[in-house]
């Protein structure tokens, strides 16, 4: 009897044995599983992206224009509508100059505006005002559904406002985003900053 | 003879004194300078004018419309961009040319909006703008239009 019980025991001990391996083993995945990703380095997807992501729109002759088009060369964002008599002017003469202060670098990077007033501005019309500013400016804008999808990656504010006389405004956001050649959100140029500030800032982005 | 030459010296005058003078209309005591409106593309359909006021007088006035042959309308609006948000608006009851002093209608802030262009501004013309204010009626300007990167805010801030 006693020979079978003690060979009985070392089965107890494996079984046992087993069971905390087992338990070990779900506490490990549960701690996995459960703490800040962030602490690994490991995890690429710690930082969520802040601003930008996926957009499709169409340009001034009519073709779409994507995220993934533009992928490979950094560029500079801005959403604003034509009928906006300042910020939305004063914003493109102001990176087209310093697109020119960069000189040969000026290139390294796209300038991009969006209408967001798709039902005043046709996409032939943001053609015509993207041209006055006499540098190469992606001129873009879409339905409300391709705007809604961009204004909330970029996290742009929109309000269309009636002015009461049948007209109306649009407040929207007046930083300019930059991204970098993979679309990721690097910083954003404000409208009450200088050229310094911003030259320096379109320079750290074309490195 | 004499009257000639005075009337040759008034016409000149304006023209030799610095650039931004050079539209420069008085009107009682209203002293309308330098104004200016933005280039425009062929399919915007408003666009921006600035000028500045000075009111030499010492009774306030009050600019309450203003009217152009370039658009349906003029708009007096103000803009700002507050928390990162640009705001545009009609100014209600006109905008305020207190006495003895300098009213500035410029980038970034108040402005006049040519509404529904019939034209677009082509850079180098001039048109005129008439005003109507509250106490010295209409007085009409000369309004040249300037690139569309013309005086920009941050101008300002490169002479700090």
């Amino acid at each position: 009897m006693q020979n079978e019980i003690k060979a009985g025991n070392p089965f107890r001990r494996i079984r046992r044995l087993l069971w905390a391996i087992a338990a070990a083993g779900l506490i490990w995945a549960g701690w996995n599983a459960l703490r800040p990703a962030g602490n690994s380095p490991a995890a690429p997807q710690a930082y969520a992206d802040t601003f930008g992501g996926e957009f499709a729109l169409t340009a001034p002759d009519g073709s779409r224009i994507t995220d993934k088009m533009l992928a490979g060369k950094p560029f500079a964002i801005f959403f604003g509508f034509t009928r906006c008599p300042e910020v939305c002017p004063t914003t493109l003469a102001r990176m087209a100059t310093l697109r020119r202060q960069l000189g040969s670098d000026g290139m390294k990077f796209n300038i991009i505006f969006v209408s967001v007033d798709p039902e005043s501005d046709k996409p032939a019309d943001i053609g015509k005002y993207v041209s006055l500013f006499r540098t190469p400016i992606y001129g873009l804008t879409g339905t409300p559904a391709d705007l809604a999808r961009i204004q909330k990656g970029y996290g742009v504010y929109v309000r269309k406002v009636p002015l009461g006389n049948g007209d109306y405004t649009v407040d929207h956001t007046a930083a300019i985003y930059l991204m970098d050649a993979r679309g990721k959100f690097v910083t954003t140029i404000d409208y009450h900053e200088n050229d310094k500030v911003a030259l320096e800032k379109l320079r750290r982005l074309i490195v | 003879m004499v009257f000639p030459i005075r009337l040759g010296a008034l016409v000149l005058l304006p023209l030799l004194s610095s650039n931004s003078a050079a539209q420069s209309v008085i009107a009682g005591p209203l002293t309308l300078g330098a104004p200016w409106a933005r280039q425009t593309a062929p399919t915007q359909k408003s666009g921006g004018g600035y000028l500045t006021i000075r009111n030499g007088g010492s009774s306030s006035d009050r600019l309450m419309a203003a009217t152009s042959p370039v658009s349906k309308r003029v708009e007096l609006h103000t803009m700002a961009v507050e928390k990162g948000v640009m705001r545009m608006r009609p100014v209600p009851g006109g905008i305020p040319v207190p006495a003895g002093k300098l009213v500035e209608l410029k980038p970034g802030g108040l402005h006049l909006m040519f509404v529904d262009l019939k034209r677009p501004l082509q850079i180098g013309e001039t048109f005129p703008v008439t005003l109507r204010f509250e106490r010295q009626g209409r007085v009409t300007v000369k309004v040249r239009v300037r690139a569309v990167g013309a005086a920009m805010p941050m101008e300002a801030s490169h002479a700090e």
